[in-house]
């Protein structure tokens, strides 16, 4: 049985992992490889980057630090933040990344989603959507989230979007819902159901995450396949041996070894 | 003791030369026919389509060296489904050098397709590859495409289906999942497969 993956994300801005809350008023958490030695010693199933100001500033990922994270990492991540072409994709591929995740660059073009799909194969490319629900109860997606001055908030309804990335060619899909992130009152479980029926691919959860009862609901309510969350793991809120105890105890299928430290 | 990588354009091949790079063996990366005819062991990794790594092989003219390879070989994920026979992807003839035939995995409201992320390990025969391989280890798995369960099985992999993760035909092997991404459980069977 594939178990449902816990994943903790790091958002890197110059070279350092922060966190703000709504995406607004960064703090630094931490060193970069620091960080990722220390989510996988604690058992976390796979970690994403976002360069969260690449593609604000309209540059691409840096690459030096995802090689040295790829050097040190023996469990998959993720990197998304400004990569805009096959170009800078492979960049990040050959640096050692084993998945690249685009949100506001397939916003601006979507076929970039068809060309990392056929030059990469799909299962390299995850789209991120961001999404808010607006004053009419339609869930509409928003580009340039990185950056709340350049912030913008698109016609494109989410579901929409998700299932015209799927077809283009999209691996995997994060949901990042931006009315619950931060706040960790919860993932916004009617959200991610009504995406769930839509996504084939395995769908990641993104913004809530509050409790080990937040993550319990997201797994068993809206089905996810990952569960993805920042502050809750940064600040030390939640351990992720504890968390993933918890959810193997409420039946939930989780990889519950290798906690402990590395040779 | 040599180990080389094959250079047939993946885009994993950096991770898994890390990944030997952690248990003190410094691969090198290439696409020589002499370099790899003589390694001591010859690992072909690769994340991609079918395709395009078997014409990637072809224009490289390593089809017949790799063939004819009598060390220990270890394919990793694409490069284990090159070593079957036939690619139901885009339907591709492949190296033939083990007698397998890689299928796509049938989506299902249950089953997502690629089969992504942690699954467990069920060893099916006894091989020095699964030294201390324990029943329910976990292994990161990325793919779309799978070979079903045979004689050629040395562990078996459950996804609403009994599919192959490891594999073994004379000299040659092969891990669906990725063992440099597989933390412990992938460095175990690295070391195994680097002392065979």
């Amino acid at each position: 049985m594939l178990s449902r993956r816990i994943i903790p994300c790091l958002d890197v801005r110059d070279g350092k992992v922060v966190k703000g809350v709504r995406f607004r008023d960064h703090v630094v958490m931490g060193e970069i490889v620091d960080l990722a030695l220390r989510y996988r010693d604690e058992g976390a199933d796979e970690l994403v980057f976002y360069d969260i100001t690449a593609s604000p500033q309209g540059r691409s990922v840096d690459r030096g630090w995802v090689e040295r994270v790829a050097r040190e990492i023996d469990i998959p991540f993720c990197v998304a933040g400004g990569i805009r072409s096959v170009t800078d994709a492979r960049e990040v591929l050959h640096a050692g990344a084993d998945k690249v995740s685009i949100n506001s660059p397939a916003l601006e073009r979507p076929d970039l989603i068809d060309e990392l799909a056929a030059a990469f194969g799909v299962q390299c490319v995850v789209v991120g959507v961001d999404s808010m629900r607006d004053a009419d109860g339609e869930w509409r997606v928003r580009q340039y989230t990185g950056d709340p001055t350049k912030t913008r908030s698109l016609a494109r309804r989410t579901l929409d979007w998700m299932v015209e990335a799927q077809r283009r060619g999209a691996g995997e899909i994060v949901l990042n819902c931006m009315d619950t992130d931060g706040v960790r009152q919860g993932y916004d479980l009617l959200q991610l159901a009504a995406a769930r029926k839509l996504c084939a691919v395995p769908l990641i959860a993104s913004g809530g995450a509050g409790t080990p009862a937040h993550f319990r609901d997201v797994f068993t309510q809206a089905r996810v396949d990952g569960a993805l969350a920042a502050s809750v793991f940064h600040s030390g809120a939640l351990s992720v041996p504890d968390l993933k105890r918890y959810l193997q105890q409420a039946g939930i299928v989780i990889r519950l070894q290798e906690t402990v430290g590395h040779e | 003791m040599s180990v080389v990588l094959v250079d047939a354009g993946g885009t994993n091949i950096g991770s898994v030369r890390y990944a030997l790079q952690r248990l003190g063996v410094d691969a090198a990366l290439t696409a020589d026919a002499q370099s790899i005819r003589s390694a001591d062991k010859v690992i072909l990794p690769g994340v991609g389509a079918a395709a395009p790594g078997m014409a990637r092989l072809r224009e490289l003219e390593l089809v017949d060296v790799i063939r004819s390879l009598t060390q220990p070989v270890l394919g990793v994920c694409l490069g284990m489904q090159l070593l079957c026979e036939h690619s139901e992807e885009s339907d591709t003839a492949c190296l033939g050098v083990i007698p397998a035939s890689v299928r796509r995995f049938e989506e299902t409201p249950e089953r997502c397709v690629p089969h992504m992320g942690w699954n467990r390990l069920s060893p099916v025969a006894h091989h020095p590859l699964l030294k201390n391989l324990e029943e329910g280890d976990w292994a990161y798995f990325v793919h779309s495409y799978a070979v079903p369960v045979g004689d050629y099985t040395l562990v078996s992999c459950d996804y609403g289906m009994a599919f192959s993760a490891v594999i073994a035909s004379g000299n040659f092997h092969g891990m669906q999942f990725h063992p440099e991404r597989s933390a412990q459980v992938g460095a175990k069977l690295l070391k195994n497969f680097l002392e065979m």
